[in-house]
């Protein structure tokens, strides 16, 4: 599967479309993650926790929008774009979202 | 009484600090890090353009992400609430961002180390929030995602 954020594969030709492809994932932080990162917000920095935790469902998320890719025959999306949004103190939405396409 | 104050007033100005101390040391580190590995991928531009200014063979492209969650000291969290009374440029939460997006941006091309180029080059900002109130204040992620393309051949 070939994601790229562009509307073409460079290199490639497109030669169907099938249209939009979404993946999304709500995470909650725990409270031990929460009680580190209160510490590590004292002296500022890279809070590596949160970057972990952020990486893992925006991994979720693609592999989501990648499976329903899949499914329909594609094997690559194009214009990939990745939101966030908070849906409750604390829990946040991912969002991945592109073109499923057919490349030669 | 006396012991009262000393905690109340003691705790947070040892925080504070603590935060000018450390936080300094490791905001200067960071900044020699970026530096460091900035100039390590100048012959491997990132463009916030769909194209770029080559007409050379594309080989392959795939979707490269690089994120971080950044977060300010305890003294620049209170010396911009200062700040926040006068108005103005919040200068201590400049360098936050600016960190967090020159990162974001070097990981996005340390996950794709040997890319000739990276196209349409998105950052993306996000606040995070506490669970427990507004601790989370001056905590933010940024992502920076683009398509890595490899040439045929080496520049």
């Amino acid at each position: 599967m070939i994601l790229t954020n562009i509307d073409s594969v460079p290199g490639r030709q497109i030669v169907q479309h099938f249209g939009l492809v979404q993946g999304s994932t709500i995470r909650a932080k725990h409270f031990g993650r929460d009680f580190a990162a209160g510490l590590k917000n004292i002296v500022g920095g890279e809070l590596k926790g949160y970057t972990e935790l952020l990486q893992e469902s925006r991994a979720e998320a693609t592999s989501r929008m990648v499976a329903q890719a899949r499914e329909l025959g594609a094997n690559a999306v194009i214009n990939v774009r990745f939101t966030t949004s908070s849906v409750a103190q604390g829990a946040s939405e991912i969002l991945s979202y592109g073109t499923a396409v057919l490349v030669e | 009484m006396s012991t009262e104050l000393l905690v109340s007033i003691g705790i947070p100005v040892l925080l504070i600090i603590v935060g000018k101390v450390l936080g300094s040391n490791i905001e200067r580190r960071h900044y020699e890090s970026i530096a460091a590995r900035e100039a390590r991928f100048r012959d491997q531009p990132a463009f916030s353009t769909k194209h770029s200014n080559t007409s050379r063979p594309v080989r392959s492209a795939s979707l490269a992400t690089g994120s971080v969650v950044v977060s300010v000291d305890h003294f620049k969290r209170f010396v911009s609430g200062f700040r926040m009374i006068f108005g103005g440029e919040v200068r201590s939460y400049s360098s936050l961002i600016d960190r967090g997006r020159r990162e974001a941006v070097l990981r996005m091309k340390e996950s794709q180390p040997n890319a000739h180029a990276y196209l349409n080059t998105r950052l993306e900002t996000s606040t995070i929030s506490s669970t427990s109130g507004n601790e989370g204040i001056g905590t933010i992620e940024v992502l920076a995602y683009g398509t890595a393309v490899h040439y045929d051949r080496a520049p």
